[in-house]
């Protein structure tokens, strides 16, 4: 069989569909796994918040050691008027993969640079 | 006159709950040995002559938040602000025991640093959401700002609207380049100081009373 990795790329409309921890919980289901999976809408804050802590409850000695997560920076804050029209900075696409597997080479503003390797 | 008394005692305790100003917790947050409980440390002995914790060249010296009440910080125009520092864990979204290990540890000891140092994480994301009213965000200014957990604490902070000061540490370093975080996060204040030698932190204290007063 040949050796390769899953990659596994989640609409941004099959996204917004989702609870938090629906998106959260199939991240970390996915990681663990060892593959890799790219947002096409990133996360909102919270939601990063949330994946941070509970990555943390999933790390096991000589098991899963997290995740290695990349997105560009957000773009400009929204202003006074955008947040007044209920607008809020926009996430983008986003790469997570297990941390013993995946590392960032290069990272710029707008150019992102990933190595993966098979388990 | 017990009744006088009692009443007096509550209507003393009702305006003091209602003019006081309420103290702030500004915790201090950034990846794993930028150089957080130096700082505490620092902010503490120059305020209360006290410190809050040890710090170490292994990284996640710090696996549980600690918090330091009523510091009172005077800036240079007699303004001044009293709030509670909380230095907390480095936040991160991995951690591998092995790691530990080549800084000498012995594997059960670095096991055991491993799970605490992820209950530290998972509890610093805790006290953000739910405890603390500002934010001193602290790098290494020898190293590359737009490290993803950066970029992701950032903008949590932002999320909830809390002031932040952006602290770009180690300048006393070769390798310092603050220049490269002031360029990375234009939108906050970024002071520049060495936590270790104390060098410019007047500045941060000014930026402190006038940022979180």
């Amino acid at each position: 069989m040949i050796q390769g990795v899953q990659i596994d790329l989640i609409s941004a409309e099959r996204l917004d569909k989702m609870t938090m921890m629906e998106k959260i919980r199939l991240i970390l289901d996915d990681v663990m796994e060892g593959n890799i999976v790219v947002l096409e809408k990133g996360l909102a804050p919270e939601e990063q918040s949330k994946l941070i802590e509970l990555t943390m409850r999933e790390i096991t000695p000589d098991g899963f050691a997290g995740i290695e997560m990349e997105t560009y920076p957000a773009k400009e804050k929204p202003g006074f008027l955008d947040r007044l029209l209920g607008k809020t900075a926009q996430a983008r696409l986003t790469v997570i993969g297990p941390a013993d597997q995946m590392k960032t080479i290069k990272k710029e503003k707008d150019f992102i640079t990933a190595w993966v390797s098979s388990r | 006159m017990d009744f006088l008394f009692r009443a007096r005692k509550k209507i003393s305790k009702f305006l003091k709950a209602f003019f006081s100003k309420r103290q702030s917790r500004i915790g201090i947050y950034g990846p794993p040995n930028a150089g957080k409980t130096t700082l505490a440390n620092r902010i503490v002995r120059d305020w209360t002559g006290d410190a809050l914790g040890p710090v170490s060249e292994v990284p996640h010296e710090t696996r549980r938040a600690r918090r330091k009440e009523g510091i009172v910080i005077t800036g240079n125009n007699g303004g001044s602000i009293t709030i509670d520092i909380v230095d907390t864990p480095g936040v991160t979204t991995k951690i591998d025991y092995k790691e530990f290990l080549e800084y000498g540890l012995e594997k059960d000891e670095a096991v055991k640093r491993a799970r605490e140092a992820t209950e530290g994480v998972a509890e610093a994301m805790h006290w953000l959401r739910e405890d603390i009213n500002g934010v001193i965000y602290m790098l290494d200014s020898t190293l590359d700002p737009f490290l993803q957990v950066n970029i992701m604490m950032v903008g949590i902070i932002e999320s909830r609207s809390l002031p932040v000061i952006i602290v770009a540490n180690k300048i006393d370093l070769p390798d310092a380049a603050p220049q490269r975080i002031k360029s990375a996060f234009p939108q906050h204040p970024v002071i520049s100081i060495s936590g270790l030698e104390g060098s410019n932190v007047e500045e941060l204290y000014e930026k402190m009373v006038e940022y979180f007063g």
